[in-house]
C-alpha cells in the first residue's frame, strides 16, 4: 500500500477502517470530490467540516454506496474499507451498507412502530426470531441512549417521538445491525442545543468502539466533539490534524477563514 | 435473497408493460376488423360518402363526422365557459372553507354514469327544447348540453390545478401595486396559467368525441348533416354503438371501420393536448 | 375606488371603458354565476334521481327479480352481477396498476422503456369507452371465446381502468419522501424490500383513493360492457355467464320505454352506489391528510 505523504497515521503499520486514494467522485462532469487522500483509524472520531457544496456528503454516500442510487455518477482512485475497495468487483452493496451505517440530516422516523423502526435492518437481514431481536432491539436502544425514555412504548408510532429522540432512534436503527463504521451527515442541524449536546456526547461514547465519521458545517461542533477534524473545501480536503490544534494554528489561510467565520 | 429482487423485477417489467400490451392489442384488433370494409368501400367514398344505410350496402360516415364536430364544438361551447368560471371562482374568490366543499362536489360529477346524464337529457331537456324552441327535441342542441355538462368535472379540475400553480407571489405583486382582485386574474393569474387552461379544454375535447351512451339518448341518431342546431343528429361513437347489436359481414366491419376514424380523431387530440402542455 | 389608489393606472383600459363602477364587476358576477350553476346542475341531477326514485325503492325491488323484461319486479340479478363484474375487474387491475406504478416509480428512472410505458398508458385513458367494448367484444367475447360474461366484461373494465389506477397510484409513490428509501437503503434493504415495507406502507392510502376512484367509475360504465358482458336478465351463477348491469338495464329500460318508474329506480340505486364509492375514496384521502399534517411532511 502506498504511503500518503503529509498524512500521519497514528496506527501505521495497521490497515486503517477507511482510506481514501487519488479519490475522485463525479456527477456528470461535475467534480464534488477532487483527488482526495484520507485515512480513517479503526475505533475514532473524525469529523468533516466545511461549507455546502464542498463535498462531505458525497464522501459519506460514497462509502456506503448510496449514491449508486443518482445516475451518471462515476469515480476514479480507490476507496477503502478494510484495505478493500468499496467499488470492487463482487461487493455485496447491501453488505456494505450493513457495515457503514448512515444518520441523516433530519431525523427520518420509518412509518411504523418504534421496535420495528431498530428491528427493521436486522429483519431484513433475515433475523425473524422474536427473543433475538427483542436483545437487539434493547441492546441498541441502550447503547443510543433512548431506552429509557421510549422503553414502555415499543410499540407506539416512531413518529411521536420529539425531533432529538427521533435522531437517537436513527442511530439506534443504525447500531442494530452492528455496522463498522458510523457515517453522521450534519445529525445535529434540526435539534435544540440541548439534544444536540446529547447526541454530540453520545458519540463520543460510541467512538471508543466504532469507527465514527461526523459531518457538519459547524467548525463550533467540530471543535467540540474533539478527535480528528478534516476541513473539506470545494471538494478537496484542505487540511486534517487533531482538534486540539486545528482550532488553534490551522495550517492553511483558508482553513483559518472558515473557522474565524469569513464565510461559509 | 438475490434471486426474489431478480424475480421481482422481471415480474414487474412484464406488469409495467400491460398497457403498452393492451393498447397495442387494441389497435390492432380494431384496424383487423376495421380495414377491410375501408379497402372495400374506399377510404375516400368511407369519410366522404353522405348516405348511410346499411341495408342498401352503403356506408357513409360523413354525417357522423359532421355530427360529432358539431355536437363536440356545442359541448365546448356550453361547458368551457362554465368549467373556467367555475375553477375561477374556486381557486381566486370563493372562501377557502367554501372552496373545500365545493371542489369534491364537482369531483362527484365525473362519478355520476353518463347513462344517467343521458336520461335527464331525454327527460328534462329534450321536451324543453321541443317546447320551446321547436323541432323533435332530440338534436345537436340538447346534445351539447348534455355533454356541456358532462365535460365540467374535468374542465374544472384541470383548469383549477392550473389556476392553483400560478405562483402566489405574481398575485401578491399586482395586488401590492393597487390591483383589484379582478385586475390581478385577469392580466396575470389567466396568462399564467393559459398552457393548463388549453389542455383542460383539449381534454374535454377528448371526452366529449367519445361519449357515447348519453348521447344516443338525446341526439335523435338520424343519418343526415345536420342543419340546424335543432336537428337531430349522429356522431361517430353512437353509430357504433347503436348498431352493433345486430350488425354482420361487411356492416359489422364499417362499425369497426367507424371506430378506426374516432381513434385517429382522439389519438391526434391526444398528441395536441401533450403538444400543448409541452409547449410552455 | 379613489383616484389616487394607484390601480387606475395598472389597468387603465378596463377603469376608462366603465368609470363609475368598480373593474370587473361583470365579471366576478360571471364567475360567481357559473360555479353557482354548476353546483345548481349537479345538486339537481342527484336531487331528480333519487326523489324520483325514491318511491319504487322498496325491498322487493331492490332484491326481487325482473318480472316482463323489467317492467315489473326487482332488480336483484343487475345489484348482484354490477357487484361482482366491479369487484373483479377492480381485482384485475389493482395489482396491473400498481405494479406499473411500482415499476415506473422504483425500478427504472426516465428513459426510453419508462417513456414507451408512460405513453401506453397515457394513451389508453384517451380512448372512448365504446372502443374498449369493441375491443373486448372482439377480444375476449369471440377470439378468447368468453362469450358474453362477467369474466369478458370485468378483462374489458381492468384495461379501461387501468390507466387511472397507474396515475393516482405513482403519484402518491411519488409523494414518498425520497428519504424513506436513503434510510432503508442505508440500512442495508435491498429494492424489494424498501418498497414493500417503506415505500409502499407509506403510499397506500393514496393508492386506495385512486383505486376506489376509479371502481366508481366502472361501477356507472355502460357502453363497455353492454357489447361485453351482455345484457341477460338472469342471475349469474358463475363469472363465465352473462349479466346485465345496473347502468345497462337502466340505458334499456329508459331508451326502449319499458318502463320509467323503474328505471328511475335503477338510476337511484346507481347514484347512491357510485356517491357511497366516492365518499369512501374522500374518507381516505382526508385521513391521510389528517396523519401527514400532523407529522408535517
Amino acid at each position: 500500500m502506498r504511503e500518503n505523504p503529509g498524512e500521519e497515521d497514528r496506527n501505521s503499520g495497521q490497515v486503517p477502517k477507511v482510506r481514501a486514494e487519488g479519490f475522485s467522485f463525479f456527477y456528470g462532469k461535475v467534480e464534488a470530490l477532487r483527488s482526495l487522500d484520507l485515512s480513517v483509524p479503526e475505533n475514532s472520531l473524525l469529523t468533516i467540516m466545511g461549507p455546502t457544496g464542498s463535498g462531505k456528503t458525497t464522501f459519506l454516500k460514497a462509502l456506503n454506496r448510496l449514491n449508486d442510487r443518482v445516475q451518471g455518477t462515476h469515480h476514479t482512485g480507490s476507496l477503502l474499507l478494510n484495505g478493500e475497495d468499496v467499488y470492487g468487483k463482487g461487493v455485496d452493496v447491501a453488505d456494505l451498507r450493513r457495515r457503514v451505517g448512515m444518520v441523516f440530516a433530519l431525523p427520518v422516523p420509518l412509518p411504523m412502530s418504534i421496535y420495528e423502526n431498530v428491528a427493521f435492518g436486522p429483519r431484513k437481514q433475515g433475523i425473524s426470531s422474536k427473543k433475538r431481536l427483542d436483545e437487539i432491539v434493547e441492546k441498541a436502544l441502550v447503547s443510543a441512549a433512548i431506552w429509557d425514555e421510549v422503553k414502555d412504548r415499543l410499540d407506539s408510532s416512531a413518529e411521536k417521538l420529539s425531533g432529538g429522540q427521533q435522531q437517537r432512534l436513527s442511530l439506534a436503527r443504525v447500531l442494530a445491525v452492528e455496522p463498522e463504521v458510523i457515517l453522521l451527515d450534519e445529525p445535529t442541524s434540526g435539534l435544540d442545543p440541548l439534544s444536540t449536546m446529547k447526541i454530540e456526547e453520545l458519540l463520543r461514547v460510541l467512538s471508543r468502539s466504532y469507527t465514527v465519521i461526523l459531518v457538519t458545517h459547524n467548525p463550533v461542533q467540530a471543535a467540540r466533539v474533539q478527535g480528528e477534524v478534516a476541513f473539506f473545501y470545494m471538494g478537496e480536503l484542505v487540511e486534517k490534524g487533531p482538534a486540539s490544534s486545528m482550532f488553534v494554528r490551522p495550517k492553511d489561510k483558508r482553513t483559518e477563514d472558515y473557522i474565524t467565520g469569513k464565510f461559509g | 435473497m438475490s434471486r426474489k429482487e431478480k424475480f421481482a423485477e422481471i415480474a414487474l417489467t412484464v406488469v409495467g408493460l400491460t398497457s403498452v400490451a393492451v393498447l397495442a392489442l387494441i389497435i390492432f384488433f380494431i384496424f383487423k376488423e376495421g380495414s377491410p370494409a375501408l379497402a372495400h368501400v374506399g377510404l375516400g367514398r368511407f369519410v366522404g360518402g353522405t348516405r348511410w344505410s346499411p341495408g342498401k350496402g352503403q356506408f357513409g360516415i360523413l354525417p357522423m363526422i359532421v355530427g360529432s364536430f358539431f355536437v363536440t364544438f356545442g359541448a365546448l361551447l356550453t361547458g368551457v365557459p362554465l368549467g373556467l368560471g367555475c375553477a375561477l371562482y374556486l381557486s381566486e374568490f370563493a372562501p377557502r372553507k367554501t372552496a373545500a366543499v365545493l371542489k369534491p362536489l364537482v369531483e362527484i360529477l365525473a362519478g355520476i354514469p353518463s347513462v344517467v346524464f343521458g336520461f335527464i337529457g331525454l327527460t328534462v331537456i329534450v321536451p324543453l327544447i321541443r317546447d320551446h324552441l321547436g323541432g323533435p327535441g332530440f338534436s345537436v342542441l340538447a346534445s351539447a348540453i348534455v355533454l356541456g355538462v358532462m365535460i365540467l368535472p374535468t374542465m374544472v379540475s384541470i383548469s383549477y390545478d392550473a389556476l392553483r400553480a400560478v405562483p402566489q407571489v405574481y398575485r401578491e405583486g399586482m395586488l401590492a401595486v393597487g390591483a383589484n382582485q379582478w385586475q390581478t386574474v385577469t392580466s396575470v393569474v389567466l396568462p399564467a396559467a393559459r398552457p393548463g387552461i388549453l389542455a383542460a379544454g383539449i381534454l374535454s375535447m377528448g371526452r366529449a368525441v367519445g361519449e357515447t351512451m348519453a348521447v344516443i339518448m338525446v341526439a335523435g341518431n338520424a343519418t343526415i348533416i345536420p342543419v340546424s342546431f335543432l336537428d337531430p343528429v349522429r356522431t361517430l361513437t353512437s353509430n357504433i354503438a347503436l348498431e352493433m347489436g345486430y350488425a354482420t359481414g361487411l356492416h359489422r366491419q364499417a362499425l369497426f371501420a367507424t371506430g378506426i376514424v374516432l381513434f385517429v380523431i382522439i389519438g391526434a387530440l391526444n398528441i395536441l393536448a401533450r403538444a400543448f402542455i409541452r409547449s410552455r | 375606488m379613489t383616484p389616487s389608489s394607484g390601480s387606475g393606472r395598472v389597468s387603465g383600459l378596463d377603469v376608462a371603458r366603465r368609470p363609475e363602477r368598480k373593474p370587473g364587476r361583470l365579471g366576478m358576477a360571471l364567475v360567481r354565476a357559473s360555479a353557482f350553476l354548476t353546483v345548481a346542475v349537479l345538486v339537481f341531477i342527484i336531487g331528480y334521481v333519487l326523489v324520483r326514485g325514491a318511491r319504487v325503492l322498496t325491498p322487493r325491488f331492490l332484491l326481487g327479480f325482473p318480472e316482463k323484461m323489467g317492467r315489473e319486479g326487482g332488480i336483484y340479478p343487475s345489484i348482484v352481477g354490477t357487484f361482482v363484474l366491479t369487484s373483479l375487474s377492480v381485482a384485475i387491475a389493482a395489482p396491473l396498476g400498481i405494479g406499473t406504478a411500482v415499476f415506473l416509480t422504483e425500478y427504472t428512472s426516465e428513459g426510453l422503456f419508462s417513456r414507451i410505458v408512460r405513453f401506453g398508458t397515457e394513451s389508453l385513458a384517451g380512448i372512448p369507452s365504446i372502443i374498449f367494448g369493441l375491443f373486448g367484444f372482439l377480444f375476449f367475447v369471440i377470439r378468447l371465446g368468453m362469450g358474453w360474461s362477467i369474466l369478458s366484461g370485468s378483462l374489458t373494465l381492468a384495461a379501461m381502468m387501468l390507466p387511472t389506477i397507474v396515475r393516482t397510484s405513482e403519484e402518491s409513490l411519488r409523494s414518498v419522501p425520497d428519504i424513506y428509501r436513503e434510510t432503508a437503503y442505508a440500512l442495508g434493504a435491498s429494492r424489494w424490500q424498501t418498497v414493500t415495507s417503506v415505500v409502499l406502507p407509506s403510499a397506500v392510502p393514496g393508492i386506495v383513493t385512486g383505486v376506489i376512484l376509479a371502481m366508481g367509475r366502472a361501477v356507472g360504465e355502460t357502453a363497455a360492457v353492454i357489447f361485453t358482458a351482455g345484457s341477460s336478465l338472469r342471475l349469474p351463477g358463475s363469472i363465465f355467464d352473462p349479466v346485465r348491469t345496473l347502468p345497462v338495464h337502466f340505458y334499456i329500460l329508459a331508451r326502449e320505454g319499458i318502463s320509467l318508474e323503474n328505471a328511475y329506480g335503477t338510476a337511484a340505486v346507481l347514484i347512491i352506489a357510485v356517491l357511497l364509492v366516492d365518499f369512501a375514496a374522500y374518507y381516505t384521502l382526508h385521513r391521510v391528510s389528517k396523519r401527514r399534517s400532523v407529522t408535517g411532511r
